[in-house]
């Protein structure tokens, strides 16, 4: 089968600059991978959620440079999501504005179907609200991750989205996370940090979710009914989880400073008479007139008080903050590389985010490159959260899913339903967080379906168990298990591949 | 032979459980059962409960001054608290868990909570967790300390977590079992014996975390399913047999209505189940909160009649039980500017059982004037939380000192932290 990566849209100029480095360095003892083929095998693991058919074959053909090149340029690949030209994925890259006020519509009237007692009108109702919603967005991540060849892409989308998290069961929320993690997130997945910042800090998606929209200077012309004064949450997380950290060095001054500076941002709401102002093209607006105007000292800095240019001040100063750089390295190395990052890497990838302004490509560009990366000490190291295992399972059976709602309610009872992580800080992606008995035993019933060919509900040929071997790079990638399938039930081979200690981990 | 004889069989003949043939032989054969007896649940509320809103001093008037919208009415109003001791008074969403306060089984310690001054959700969280505040990068959980340092019973499910992921506040040496709430996710492949055999010769043997997982969640997985098939069967409750029937067809949010008939079943039919915990979410109420009705009251009014459910389905083991909610810290005592309350300090924390004497709100309580709130807005935590938890472990669970300090370590206990507030 040919692999998907084939599609490549245009020829990548060469970047003769970039090596892919197993050099050990001087420092810290390290042993690289030394066999090519667990090389490609690492490579893919961990850039891709997984090798799909052909994949393997693609990367020996065309070389692992010239691969993460083209991974580090996405838009040399066709997205497998055209939102323009779709009607399931319209809304995707849908108006916010719009979009609320058809929830509202919709809460009205199911709330009056059900009043009238016309309960299966109301169900249908749901169902196809639903459809063009949550489930589109959900399937269409799911599309992404197993079919893309903007591999890399989609990879980050989903480190970036779990780090600026946005729930989508809190009300309004439910027909925004979509659009969020199309016009907010995935445009500068490997774009600047700072970017990110912005983009989240103005999509009504997150000014609703951590409360923005009502965040409201005290005693201004403005400030009356529900929003008479600061509201701190997003300021604090804007700081503890999306920029400096946790242990960046801001007090409770600060936070009280910066949801001082961040007042007035927020939706059409609360105020929708006053027609204000649209500052953004995803919908968030400026209400002055509950915007604190005193000077505000953040972080050491003092910001003169003006109206809006305060909240750019601010991001700057957090983005350009020491403690940010070292938190986004951190997190990057421990996705990358290992729940408890080397500190060397992280290091280097601190000064990277420093000296390009927080490049997200060129800190990519590093960490590929450096011998902690291909350290063999960190291959196949890494414990998939569910979304991966699930993923990966796919990918590597060469499957595609029929009903995506399955895949979704399976990822629900794993504990990490698609945009369904209630707190801000996202899903964690390190194995204490995941690896319990339980959830192990989850793991291996789906390996069963998929391998089995009984996959919610549908039937299908079960996939040979040596495609799904050959797939994944041969025996080198089921060292202990492929040995012990001799004498195993045929039917079963695939489900035990996919079951596996090592499909566990990547 | 029906499903249940089968599993039994195949506890005793499958390679897989030669580890753990019966938990309940080993229970039964083991010299000190006797420990195994005392129960604790601990149960924890993420997000920072408003505890000033859950056990709310309305004698103090900084109370009405300080929450103008948010202030549940004194008791005797419409949609009042529920008067306690003539000073507090309890949401009255709560009103489930108020024969217990008449039968003194009911305390309160107000004003308590960790001593680290984190407004972090997750880093507070973990506080509460590890049971070591201000500590990072710690990666056990103090229940799962606890376990290692109680009797072994060596049963899969001594502890147990209501959830389908494993919380830090568990995780450990120990082995601890996690349970699904929902029926249909307890359901295996490893049900089916051939896929069993096939998976076992593939993870048996193995010395990794994976291996030690697999093993666990075997021994765990048939434990499990025989308490909760056997509590359904035998007790015969209908409205038990109702809501897991709906629970099979039902998506999510019913999910936990029945936590407290599922956590009762458990205790009841395994009595190798010792320590259990739960976790719930939803507290962070920054906005719209409301007073006696709203939202924190669609909260509570769930939990405090699972918590009833939960008591009334021990029956007599309730004799044997200790149960402790708490939440990682309180809220902002004066209301914000959105009808809700901002990341807080000290908070209240609840004990349900026979250990300390109920029917009373205990702490060292100082008013909410500016002077006596921390950093003049917030409780103080002039309790720490493992003063009472030490307590607890102590009366309770005959835990020594010595274990005491393995389960909180670098920590002096206050050895009776129950001052009357």
């Amino acid at each position: 089968m040919r692999s998907r990566f084939h599609s490549v849209l245009t020829v990548l100029p060469v970047v003769a600059s970039f090596i892919v480095s197993c050099a050990p360095s001087m420092a810290v003892e390290q042993t690289p991978i030394d066999n090519q083929d667990e090389r490609i095998i690492h490579l893919l693991n961990r850039i891709s959620f997984g090798p799909s058919p052909g994949d393997i074959r693609y990367v020996q053909k065309v070389g692992m440079q010239k691969f993460i090149d083209e991974q580090l340029n996405p838009q040399l690949y066709r997205d497998p999501i055209d939102s323009s030209n779709s009607n399931e994925f319209a809304n995707l890259n849908g108006d916010s504005i719009t979009l609320m006020h058809q929830f509202r519509e919709f809460s009205k009237e199911i709330k009056q179907l059900k009043n009238e007692h016309r309960d299966q009108e109301a169900r249908e109702e749901s169902i196809a609200y639903f459809a063009r919603t949550t489930d589109a967005y959900r399937k269409a991540r799911l599309i992404r991750a197993i079919n893309s060849p903007r591999q890399l892409e989609e990879v980050m989308t989903e480190f970036w989205y779990n780090h600026f998290n946005v729930f989508s069961n809190k009300v309004l929320d439910l027909p925004l996370v979509g659009p969020y993690e199309e016009q907010a997130i995935r445009p500068f997945a490997l774009g600047k940090f700072k970017q990110l910042v912005q983009a989240t800090c103005h999509h009504p998606a997150m000014l609703f979710y951590l409360d923005n929209w009502q965040n409201t200077a005290e005693g201004t012309p403005g400030a009356g009914g529900k929003n008479k004064g600061l509201n701190e949450n997003y300021a604090r997380e804007l700081m503890e989880l999306h920029t400096l950290g946790v242990d960046g060095g801001y007090k409770q001054e600060d936070v009280i400073q910066l949801a001082k500076i961040l007042t007035g941002l927020g939706l059409t709401e609360p105020r929708p008479k006053l027609q204000l102002q649209i500052i953004d093209r995803y919908g968030a607006t400026f209400d002055i007139a509950r915007h604190d105007m005193s000077d505000k000292r953040f972080l050491g800095h003092v910001i003169k008080g003006s109206g809006e240019d305060e909240i750019e001040q601010a991001i700057d100063i957090l983005c350009k903050h020491p403690a940010t750089a070292r938190h986004i390295s951190y997190q990057l190395a421990q996705y990358f590389v290992a729940d408890k990052p080397p500190a060397q890497l992280v290091a280097r990838l601190t000064a990277v985010f420093t000296g390009t302004g927080g490049d997200i490509k060129e800190m990519m560009r590093t960490l590929l490159g450096s011998p902690e990366f291909w350290d063999a000490q960190y291959d196949q190291n890494k414990f998939k959260t569910p979304f991966r295992y699930v993923v990966s399972c796919y990918r590597v059976s060469g499957l595609e899913p029929q009903n995506y709602g399955f895949v979704s309610q399976t990822l629900k009872g794993q504990g990490q339903m698609i945009y369904g992580c209630l707190t801000p800080d996202g899903y964690k992606t390190i194995e204490s967080a995941w690896l319990s008995p339980d959830a192990l035993l989850r793991r291996i019933a789906f390996a069963t379906q998929v391998g089995t060919g009984h996959l919610g509900g549908q039937q299908y040929d079960p996939p040979d168990y040596k495609s799904i071997l050959a797939t994944a790079g041969g025996v080198v990638a089921f060292r202990e298990t492929a040995p012990k399938l001799a004498g195993e039930p045929e039917g079963l081979k695939s489900a035990l591949l996919l079951g596996s200690p090592e499909f566990m981990r990547y | 032979m029906n499903r249940r004889q089968f599993l039994m069989m195949m506890a005793a003949t499958s390679s897989a459980s030669l580890l753990l043939p019966s938990p309940r032989v080993w229970a039964a054969s083991n010299s000190s059962e006797a420990a195994h007896t005392q129960k604790l649940l601990v149960v924890l509320l993420r997000g920072g409960v408003d505890g000033l809103n859950v056990v709310a001093p309305y004698g103090d008037n900084d109370y009405y001054a300080l929450r103008p919208t948010i202030a549940v009415p004194r008791p005797g109003s419409e949609k009042g608290l529920l008067d306690l001791d003539g000073h507090f008074g309890l949401h009255p969403a709560m009103s489930p868990l108020m024969p217990f306060w008449h039968n003194k089984t009911l305390a309160f310690v107000h004003s308590a909570g960790s001593p680290d001054p984190s407004r972090s959700h997750f880093d507070a969280q973990d506080y509460m967790e590890t049971g070591m505040p201000g500590a990072h990068n710690i990666s056990t959980g103090w229940l799962n300390r606890l376990l290692t340092q109680l009797p072994s019973n060596h049963s899969p499910v001594q502890g147990v977590g209501l959830g389908v992921l494993m919380p830090r506040i568990l995780s450990g040496a120990a082995s601890v079992a996690t349970v699904a709430p929902q029926t249909k996710l307890r359901k295996n492949a490893i049900d089916n014996p051939a896929i069993l055999a096939a998976f076992n010769k593939i993870y048996n043997g193995r010395r990794d975390v994976l291996g030690k997982a697999y093993s666990e969640g075997v021994a765990a997985h048939k434990e499990v399913d025989i308490a909760l098939q056997q509590g359904l069967q035998d007790e015969g409750d209908p409205m038990m047999k109702e809501q897991m029937v709906a629970n099979r067809n039902a998506p999510s949010a019913a999910e936990f209505s029945n936590f407290g008939q599922q956590i009762a079943a458990l205790f009841n039919n395994d009595p190798t189940v010792q320590v259990a915990f739960v976790d719930f979410g939803g507290w962070d109420t920054h906005i719209n909160q409301g007073a006696g009705s709203g939202q924190l009251a669609q909260h509570l009014e769930p939990l405090a009649r699972g918590l009833n459910d939960l008591v009334r389905g021990l029956g007599r083991l309730y004799e044997n039980m200790q149960i402790v909610v708490m939440s990682e810290f309180g809220r902002t005592a004066k209301e914000n500017g959105n009808g809700g309350t901002d990341h807080g300090h000290g908070n209240v924390m609840w004990l349900l059982g026979k250990n300390v004497e109920g029917g009373k709100v205990y702490g060292r309580w100082a008013g909410l004037s500016p002077a006596a709130l921390h950093e003049g807005r917030d409780l103080p935590t002039s309790t720490d939380f493992r003063s009472v938890l030490a307590a607890l472990l102590t009366d309770h669970l005959s835990l020594s000192s010595r274990s005491l300090s393995i389960v909180f370590p670098q920590f002096q206990p206050v050895p009776r932290p129950f001052v009357q507030a």
